[in-house]
């Protein structure tokens, strides 16, 4: 193993331990209400290695608590991609969709999941589809955004083969927009999944699902302190995982 | 009336800078499988005058008119073949000519279309390399990708612009050649915008030297009185070869001579 690759691969446990080892100290000093990572450790460990172990509705494996938040973040995904993709479609191809929606969409796009969830309980009553909803609504943009610019982006000389062959409408979307803009597409999905990971813990804290983010407003009303970490924790790991999986799936698609 | 008439052409772009204009009433006729090369330096217009004949651009003034028919848009019968390719590189190299068979054929049965397609990339000698992506070709192949789909249009006009100057030199000679040998089989009316004298005259029979813009007009016709069929070899040491030459660098001489006296 050459210097730079051994660096490459200590380095890394190098910082995380420091990381620890500045955890331990701030919870022994400063803040004494933040369990160490011992304690967080002793606490959790059941969650961990009986990942899907139910005591209740609120007390379960992490493993079973990833699962429900995961399955509503699929829900509302796949629903901000089956809305934003067309949306992202039209914005690119119709000058006159993008003016009349841009600036509607412009100032939609910064409204904090925070604020649509209320509206949700309000519209749909129940809090599962509320979540689904506020979801769906905040992961939408990247989508609808990359989309757009990928379409209009694309090069006249590809669009111009369409022009001289006269493709038909139909013929011109898949044999030529749809492929041509693939790759802008893939980095909204990609981005809007991020999105949608990130708002599963506003939605379901403030709904009260079980879930990751359910779990770990419960544990804080309940002053179980080390659980807090222990979701804070799963919810790092699984956008980091989520994240890796997509960019795979994105430079697959770049490379065809 | 000729095969392919365009009548007192002009076009003008404008942007933020100003108005240039860059066509001066072109003038230009061929008759059926005639093989005509526009000589110019660059930037002087030429790729403006393949794009309005190709209908993605429409004139300001004067008209167009192919077989009897005005051009008012792009179509299959004048396929264009460019500098830069214009390959759909997310296709490989059959479906890429598949995509103009398909289009130009739509009552075909899939077996025909299937026949047209190998038989166009077998005319340019890509059968080895059909299901490779653009990207995994060399720019010669590219180019070769690019006037197998052209052909494959059945166009009534090809019309060429600048096809070789990406190439290197050898890759270009051999591409010539091979053009010279489609050429010869097929008979297909052909417009050839290059930079390069030689190879106009290598492989057109009539050469319409182009002035500088801006207001770029042609020159007078100069006819290329080489024999077919034609060999690269020898070739240059002909006499009609050197008074084609000459008499094209001696009128383009004249034009940027006359330039620079008016801007002095």
């Amino acid at each position: 193993m050459s210097r730079g690759s051994a660096a490459r691969f200590v380095l890394p446990f190098l910082g995380l331990a420091a990381v620890l080892a500045l955890w331990t100290l701030v919870s022994h000093t400063v803040a004494a209400d933040l369990p160490s990572p011992y304690k967080t450790w002793t606490e959790s460990k059941r969650y961990i290695f009986e990942p899907f172990f139910k005591d209740g509705e609120m007390n379960q494996g992490i493993g079973r608590l990833a699962f429900y938040s995961l399955v509503r973040v699929a829900k509302g995904y796949l629903l901000a991609l089956a809305i934003g993709t067309p949306i992202g479609f039209l914005l690119g191809l119709s000058r006159g969709f993008h003016s009349a929606f841009d600036p509607i969409i412009q100032f939609l796009r910064p409204i904090s999941p925070l604020a649509w969830l209320p509206l949700g309980l309000v519209v749909f009553q129940k809090s599962e589809p509320a979540a689904v909803f506020t979801i769906a609504l905040c992961a939408m943009w990247p989508t609808v955004i990359n989309t757009a610019v990928g379409v209009s982006g694309i090069s006249q000389d590809y669009l111009n083969v369409g022009r001289v062959l006269k493709l038909s409408k139909v013929k011109m979307l898949t044999k030529i927009i749809v492929p041509a803009s693939l790759p802008y597409v893939f980095t909204g999905y990609r981005l809007s999944l991020g999105l949608a990971w990130l708002v599963i813990v506003a939605a379901e804290m403030l709904t009260g699902t079980p879930g990751v983010g359910g779990f770990l407003w419960q544990e804080y009303n309940s002053l179980v302190y080390s659980h807090i970490i222990l979701s804070v924790i799963t919810i790092g790991a699984i956008g980091f995982v989520l994240d890796r999986l997509m960019g795979l799936l994105e430079a697959r698609f770049k490379s065809a | 009336m000729a095969f392919l008439e365009v009548r007192g052409v002009e076009k003008s772009f404008t942007t933020q800078a100003g108005t240039t204009h860059v066509l001066g009433g072109i003038d230009l006729a061929l008759e059926e499988a005639d093989f005509v090369a526009v000589v110019g330096y660059s930037g002087s217009g030429k790729t403006t005058l393949v794009s309005l004949i190709g209908g993605l651009l429409s004139p300001d003034a004067g008209g167009i008119v192919l077989d009897g028919a005005p051009v008012s848009g792009p179509g299959p019968d004048r396929s264009m073949v460019f500098q830069q390719y214009s390959l759909l590189p997310w296709l490989d190299v059959y479906d890429n000519v598949a995509l103009a068979v398909d289009a130009v054929n739509p009552g075909a049965s899939v077996a025909e279309r299937r026949r047209l397609t190998e038989e166009f990339i077998a005319l340019v000698n890509l059968t080895p390399a059909r299901w490779k992506r653009p990207r995994e070709l060399s720019g010669g192949m590219r180019q070769r990708v690019a006037v197998a789909r052209g052909l494959a249009m059945r166009p009534k006009l090809l019309l060429m612009d600048e096809p070789f100057s990406a190439l290197d030199a050898l890759t270009r000679a051999s591409l010539q050649d091979e053009l010279l040998r489609i050429w010869g089989e097929r008979r297909s009316t052909v417009i050839l915008v290059t930079n390069d004298v030689d190879e106009a005259i290598l492989l057109a029979d009539r050469i319409y030297p182009m002035t500088p813009g801006p207001g770029a007009v042609l020159g007078p016709v100069i006819e290329v009185g080489l024999e077919r069929p034609r060999h690269r070899r020898h070739l240059s040491l002909t006499p009609a070869y050197q008074k084609a030459r000459l008499g094209i660098v001696e009128f383009l001489r004249a034009c940027r001579r006359g330039e620079t006296e008016r801007v002095s």
